[in-house]
């Protein structure tokens, strides 16, 4: 599975929303699927799908579907586009 | 002619959030926070027309941080105080009330959230840093949402942000999760973990229920971090030094750190350091003032505390009176290194109603 595949389904299944719906432009809070306590069901999903551990400033910056990207490719995570 | 643009609010407030948090001389602070305090005081006169009536007689340029309206914390519960439309507001908070209160309602917009959660994290990374740790949670799993969010699941949900391998220790009815706590205890015995409750919640139906039932839990690694008023444990003659040590007796945990705040002012709470002083972050400032005629009290002596934070831009709460008791101790010099003001706080003005988070947990055996 490629990263970007991977990050959509961690979107898809911490939110609960659709593979459509998953686009750089989503932003945090701006749907109701995607709220503080969705958001920390996201943080764990991602860990797991990466396996990385994420910190406490990167929680604060994820504000977006891009952000996540920006954030996870300090990780080691690489994102083709 | 053309002036420069000016900085709009919420771009000098991110700035705020960007300093450091316990660096600050409080005279370069004051410097600092006046113009921003001056500033949401405008936004609120615009925005907020109960605000707009209370004070907009008071001027609009004040000199002094201290000559700045505050809000009585009471009006929360009286009024629905918001300072942007309905659409904006994202989260309504509720301080969970007992039977015969009226709930304060905070309401929240993206914006106000997210910088609530920043501050949180800034300070906390002033003593946790910036990893996440596994994390007991000494309260109850948070029931089904019905939009609203009491001031207990948020407090809950802010300092969750700080943890991993989130385990709640209590059941729905208060009791102890013994397997919980047992798998918990079993997997994170070495390793350092963020332990957090409320205080009076953490007292009653941890520590206490340890001690009757004989049960061990060790977490020599742990740091116990608590909030909420402490009434109930005044009731029980537990003062700060004796949760400590009963703490560390019984759990064998020696970091405990007890901070100051309130659903009113969420993020910018006043921790308590190593020396036991609570310390104001850069976000938020604290006034004492007289309860009689509201002068600003000198250092020592004992009166209300008013508190001051540069985040609330969705509801009118940036200055508000408590009806908590306190005594500022000391500006710049606290032992711990922290600058700024300094404050110990005495419990509630009397024959105020029983609020906070844990004080309004109602307990079976109480």
């Amino acid at each position: 599975m490629t990263n970007e595949k991977k990050l959509t389904q961690a979107f898809v299944s911490a939110l609960s929303i659709d593979e459509a719906q998953v686009v750089d432009s989503l932003q945090y809070n701006t749907i109701k699927e995607w709220d503080s306590t969705a958001h920390m069901v996201l943080i764990a999903e991602l860990e797991d799908a990466f396996d990385v551990m994420l910190d406490t400033d990167d929680i604060i910056d994820m504000s977006s579907v891009a952000k996540a990207k920006t954030i996870l490719q300090r990780y080691d995570v690489e994102f083709s586009d | 002619m053309l002036t420069d643009r000016e900085p709009h609010l919420p771009e000098i407030i991110e700035e705020v959030l960007g300093l450091p948090v316990y660096e600050l001389l409080q005279a370069d602070k004051s410097a600092y926070l006046l113009p921003v305090f001056n500033q949401l005081h405008v936004h609120h006169t615009q925005q907020c027309a109960s605000y707009f009536n209370a004070f907009s007689s008071h001027g609009s340029q004040f000199k002094t941080i201290s000559e700045l309206p505050f809000v009585a914390v009471r009006l929360f519960k009286l009024l629905n105080l918001k300072s942007v439309s309905e659409d904006k507001v994202t989260k309504c908070l509720l301080s969970s009330g007992t039977t015969g209160s009226t709930p304060s309602k905070v309401y929240l917009d993206a914006v106000t959230s997210r910088w609530q959660s920043k501050a949180l994290v800034k300070i906390m990374q002033q003593f946790l840093g910036k990893q996440r740790l596994p994390m007991l949670i000494i309260d109850s799993p948070p029931q089904t949402s019905d939009g609203s969010l009491n001031a207990r699941a948020a407090g809950i949900q802010g300092l969750g942000l700080f943890g991993r391998h989130h385990t709640y220790a209590l059941n729905s009815d208060m009791s102890i999760n013994w397997k919980a706590i047992e798998q918990f205890s079993a997997k994170f015995a070495n390793v350092p973990t963020l332990i957090f409750g409320f205080t009076f919640m953490v007292w009653q139906h941890f520590i206490l229920e340890l001690q009757r039932t004989g049960k061990q839990v060790n977490l020599p690694q742990g740091h116990l971090f608590h909030s909420g008023g402490w009434k109930k444990l005044a009731a029980q003659e537990v003062d700060n030094t004796t949760f400590k040590q009963v703490v560390k007796r019984t759990v064998g945990i020696s970091q405990v750190t007890n901070f100051y705040g309130m659903a009113e002012q969420v993020g910018s709470v006043f921790m308590e350091c190593e020396r036991g002083f609570l310390h104001a972050p850069v976000t938020a400032d604290i006034i004492i003032r007289n309860p009689y005629n509201f002068k600003v009290c000198a250092r020592g002596e004992r009166g209300l505390v008013q508190v001051l934070s540069v985040l609330p831009y969705s509801y009118p709460g940036f200055s508000i009176l408590t009806e908590d008791l306190g005594t500022l101790r000391g500006t710049d010099d606290c032992q711990c290194g922290r600058k700024g003001n300094y404050f110990t706080l005495h419990g509630r003005l009397p024959k105020v109603e029983i609020r906070g988070c844990s004080d309004t947990s109602q307990s079976p055996l109480s």
